[in-house]
């Protein structure tokens, strides 16, 4: 049985086991993203400090979104040969990878570097996922920045 | 007819409550679900999606749908400062 190549989990992630799924006998360039926990962010009033995340996902449909993103970058980048991206649920401590994203390619120059940037970003605007930021005197959820197209909150508004 | 509703995060919070069974006139919307059972949530802004798709105000929704309200993703790392 092969791994899901798309996936949401509240297992750790490992780097190792997205390498394994996305590895191929004629691929020789794999690029892999983690994103993880921060303790401190900077911000204008200083460096905020979190105690853990807690993320939430409408789970059948993430898992979709994320392989849309896997087929759109195969028609963007056509040499690519796997893609993975695997996202946590639930609870994650600071310096825990919640996010990995593996590209393979036969060389380098065939475009993993591009095709994994390209998926970190595109995860961040179509993949239902939030994260709660929790601080020793409280909890948010954070939201990302609103895509018009998609807003559905405000009634038929003539364009201003 | 009826359909399923699903909130999730802020806005499950906001709403208080998770999910519910909504029924409705047959050919209503996006739109008249989001005024009739969750009239509070109109100054946020979320996406809405039906049956795992996104969809707009005015999607047809039909018996047995499921409809997801998304508050804008979060999920991954912080957006880069543009």
């Amino acid at each position: 049985m092969s791994a899901k190549l798309f996936e949401l989990t509240e297992q750790p992630l490992s780097q190792d086991d997205i390498l394994r799924r996305v590895s191929r006998f004629d691929c020789g360039g794999v690029v892999t993203f983690a994103g993880t926990v921060r303790g401190a962010t900077a911000t204008d009033n200083g460096a905020r400090e979190t105690d853990f995340l807690v993320y939430e996902a409408y789970v059948p449909m993430a898992e979709k979104m994320m392989a849309r993103i896997g087929a759109e970058i195969q028609e963007r980048w056509p040499l690519v040969k796997g893609v993975s991206i695997l996202h946590r649920i639930g609870r994650c401590e600071i310096e825990e990878p919640t996010v990995l994203i593996a590209v393979a390619t036969p060389h380098r120059d065939d475009g993993c570097f591009e095709a994994c940037r390209y998926a970190i970003e595109r995860l961040k605007e179509i993949v239902p996922i939030w994260k709660q930021e929790n601080w020793s005197d409280g909890e948010v959820w954070v939201e990302g920045p609103r895509q018009p197209e998609l807003d559905v909150s405000t009634p038929n508004q003539p364009p201003t | 007819m009826n359909v399923r509703l699903i909130l999730f995060a802020g806005l499950r919070q906001a709403a208080g409550f998770k999910s519910d069974t909504v029924s409705l006139p047959e050919a209503s919307t996006v739109g008249d679900l989001l005024n009739s059972r969750v009239p509070n949530l109109r100054d946020r802004t979320f996406y809405v999606a039906v049956n795992e798709e996104f969809a707009q105000r005015d999607t047809v929704l039909h018996d047995g749908d499921e409809v997801a309200l998304l508050p804008p993703v979060s999920g991954g790392i912080q957006p880069p400062s543009r």
